[in-house]
């Protein structure tokens, strides 16, 4: 057949006419591979039951994400793969061994309350993620706070029979917290004994959510977003530099310790930087950091809860819009 | 004489592939006048020119058919030798209607047509510059790279304004194009010609070539024309970034000043910014008394059986430059009137080429994508992307709910529709388009709110 050119073949549209082809799905995606290493950590040391976790709340945000839509008449939106990492990242999040039921009630949160309320992926105000931890931490504390003991996997200190124990910031806490009341005691060194060592801080064979724990897979994961341009360093670095500075300032526990444990590299790496929900501007990044940083903080030495990462980040999603609004850019030529 | 690397590097920009591979051999073909020319009187920036002829007369190649009509305005002149067909409204590639003379080239001229006063060759280095920015006027030569500033006004700074640099744009970081890169390569004896009239009209300013680093042949070209001119003459090498080629980036990239927001132009900074183009189009209408009736055309794309760099007189159909490209040898799905960054996607062939028609791009589905926007995600891609360091997302999420204020106090007026936002936007959302449908409303308003003001002040004088 011969080539033709007819005028009604033409597609008619606005330059530009090509594309660099990334999408939001990839970026999705993107996020996705990046969470695998702190993913396959936490299933290493929480077993069958992180699997669970995990599975639960995938499943569960992928199918209310579904439901949501066409109770709302709008198209799917399951390929973008937010559903998806919003379960993932909820899931590593929880502590291992949680009643799946509440997996259930958060990853339904997460999506229907927190998300779809707003009308889907970029108009959420908070982190859906974040915002449904929240909700979890508040409608069950007990399950929410109660740490297992990550499995045995090389020589086995304590006894066996112990299944859960305290989180590292929790012991921190009550060690060198403003209102420390172990100081004076007897066990004082053996409770520092029991903090975990640095190796065991970095690979995570400690007590805590499922995907937290483990620093250098966050940091794997964190190295490969730069790497692919999801995420720029300025949230992650102001965000944990702050964290790291204020420790050193404000003395207590050792300031790695700080940054280590806890939520504050999965935080800084994974929860920050979602787009919707942080500043677009480098400058505002920088802010938005230090503000989740500094808060952070705050609550872990002044605030009720041992660990105030996810909050310290949802009251700085509240202020985002606020942050965006200060640092608009100045176009080029402009006085 | 040197040529130095750009020392100033704007923010943004992004790298579209180029594709310039298609075109960039094949050396400049002068195709034959075609039956009929569709002549716009709507070519260069500014006010259209006034037609003077009708249906029915005959013009000589060069004569007069289009008056200047208004101070940034540029005049018309016949390219071929024909019989006027028509006078009427055309569709013009950016999609408007514009007056435009049909010229029949095939009737036989009458034996008692008086001949056409041509333009006689002028010796520039004994011409005064009133002269010589007459001629540039006469010759209805504007800038041939995009949007069509007249030339005659770029070379005559208003009072107490004095050109500094006189920067040749010879970026073309425009996917596919290669018009510039040809005319470069095969006619840099005019273009230094061109400078050094240019350089007598601005008062000898100090001159900057600004090529882009992925065109070696075109730099060695103009480092061999231009090894003996005296003065300040540099050769900049740019790095390969899109838009290179936007005029304020160039002047930034070049000589690192920063051109204030609009209505601010160029020469506000001290600085005239010619298309290599226009420059040899000038050396020709000067030495030679050759008016700007044809220019060089890239014709690519992959669905082109033989994508050229075509020279052809102003007013070829687009169905002609085709045909003598040979055709398609696949289904076109778009055709493009310039590049695919920021050129227009048209929905006729029987367009006629205009003084800057760059390039006519056919492309097949493969090279086509169509899509459905999604939300903005706040990835923050279309900011990082612009060079103009505006807030795309905010100002297409403004226009998208029809809040132009928002866009307005945004900067949006300072766009300059490079699209290299959408070009990023992992969403696929289109906001270039918002930023133009934002800059037209303001206009539109700008401008009843003008005629209100006359109408008030004509009312109570």
């Amino acid at each position: 057949m011969k080539p033709k050119t007819t005028e009604s073949h033409l597609v008619l549209s606005s330059s530009p006419h090509t594309h660099a082809k990334s999408s939001v799905s990839r970026i999705m995606l993107d996020v996705i591979i990046a969470l695998l290493p702190t993913t396959a950590m936490g299933i290493w040391f929480f077993g069958m039951s992180a699997v669970w976790t995990i599975a639960v709340c995938v499943s569960t945000c992928i199918v209310t994400e579904a439901l949501c839509r066409m109770a709302m008449k709008r198209e799917s939106t399951i390929g973008d793969l937010s559903a998806v990492l919003t379960g993932l990242l909820l899931a590593l999040n929880l502590p291992a061994g949680l009643p799946l039921w509440m997996a259930v009630a958060g990853s339904v949160f997460a999506i229907a309350i927190a998300k779809q309320v707003f009308g889907g992926l970029g108009m959420n105000p908070f982190n859906p993620a974040l915002a449904a931890r929240a909700f979890m931490l508040i409608s069950f504390t007990g399950p929410m706070t109660t740490w297992l003991k990550p499995i045995c996997r090389c020589k086995c200190d304590a006894a066996p029979d112990v299944l859960t124990m305290a989180t590292p910031l929790a012991t921190m806490k009550r060690l060198f917290g403003h209102d420390a009341t172990a100081s004076a005691t007897p066990h004082f060194q053996q409770a520092i004994d029991s903090l975990p060592s640095t190796w065991d801080m970095l690979v995570g064979n400690m007590p805590g959510c499922i995907g937290e724990v483990s620093a250098i897979a966050l940091a794997i994961g964190a190295a490969y977003l730069l790497w692919r341009k999801v995420i720029t360093w300025h949230i992650p670095v102001s965000f944990i530099a702050t964290v790291y500075v204020y420790s050193l300032i404000a003395g207590g526990a050792p300031a790695y310790m700080q940054v280590l444990t806890g939520g504050v590299m999965i935080g800084a790496c994974f929860m920050a930087t979602d787009y919707v929900t942080s500043p677009i501007t480098a400058k505002g990044k920088l802010i938005f950091g230090f503000g989740c940083g500094l808060l952070c903080m705050l609550i872990r030495q002044f605030g009720g809860y041992p660990e105030g990462c996810s909050f310290a980040i949802l009251i700085m999603n509240a202020i985002c819009p606020l942050i965006n609004r200060w640092t608009q850019p100045k176009p080029f030529g402009a006085k | 004489m040197k040529t130095v690397k750009s020392p100033f590097k704007f923010k943004g920009g992004v790298h579209p592939d180029y594709n310039k591979e298609l075109a960039r051999e094949s050396a400049i073909e002068r195709m034959a006048t075609p039956a009929e020319l569709v002549v716009s009187m709507s070519q260069h920036l500014g006010a259209p020119a006034k037609c003077i002829v009708k249906a029915g007369d005959f013009v000589r190649r060069g004569q007069l058919i289009g008056e200047k009509n208004g101070f940034i305005s540029v005049c018309v002149r016949a390219s071929a030798d024909g019989q006027v067909k028509a006078v009427e409204k055309r569709l013009g590639p950016a999609g408007g209607m514009a007056d435009a003379v049909i010229l029949d080239t095939t009737a036989a001229l009458p034996e008692d047509l008086p001949p056409v006063e041509p333009l006689k060759p002028l010796d520039w280095k004994n011409a005064t510059r009133e002269e010589l920015l007459k001629r540039v006027e006469e010759a209805g030569i504007c800038g041939m790279g995009g949007a069509g500033f007249p030339s005659a006004v770029k070379l005559n700074p208003p009072p107490g304004k004095r050109c500094e640099y006189l920067i040749l744009n010879g970026a073309e970081c425009e996917p596919y194009l290669t018009a510039d890169f040809r005319v470069m390569l095969e006619r840099a004896d005019r273009i230094r010609t061109g400078v050094e009239i240019m350089r007598k009209i601005l008062g000898m300013p100090a001159v900057r070539i600004a090529i882009e680093a992925n065109k070696p042949e075109a730099i060695a070209a103009m480092e061999k024309a231009f090894a003996d001119i005296e003065g300040n003459v540099e050769i900049v090498v740019l790095p390969v970034l899109y838009p290179q080629g936007s005029e304020k980036h160039q002047i930034y990239a070049t000589v690192g000043r920063v051109v204030p927001e609009p209505p601010a132009l160029p020469i506000d900074v001290g600085c005239v910014v010619e298309n290599v183009g226009t420059v040899a189009a000038i050396a020709d209408a000067v030495e030679k008394g050759e008016p700007l009736l044809e220019r060089v055309t890239t014709v690519s794309g992959d669905a082109v059986a033989n994508p050229k760099n075509v020279l052809a007189p102003s007013g070829t159909k687009y169905s002609d430059l085709l045909a003598f490209c040979g055709g398609t040898k696949e289904d076109a799905a778009k055709v493009i009137s310039g590049g695919t960054m920021m050129g227009f996607a048209v929905s006729s062939l029987d367009i006629g080429t205009t003084k800057t028609t760059s390039g006519l791009l056919f492309l097949t589905r493969k090279k086509v994508f169509q899509y459905s926007s999604q939300a903005c995600i706040n990835c923050g891609r279309c900011l990082r992307a612009c060079p103009m360091n505006l807030n795309p997302a905010e100002i297409s999420k403004a226009v998208e709910s029809d809040d132009i204020k928002t866009a307005e106090d945004a900067h949006v007026m300072t766009c300059i529709e490079c699209g290299a936002c959408s070009f990023g936007c992992p969403a696929y959302r289109t906001i270039t388009q918002y930023c133009r449908r934002a800059k037209n409303s303001i206009r539109a308003r700008m401008a009843a709110e003008r005629a209100a003001a006359q109408a008030a002040k004509a009312a109570n004088p």
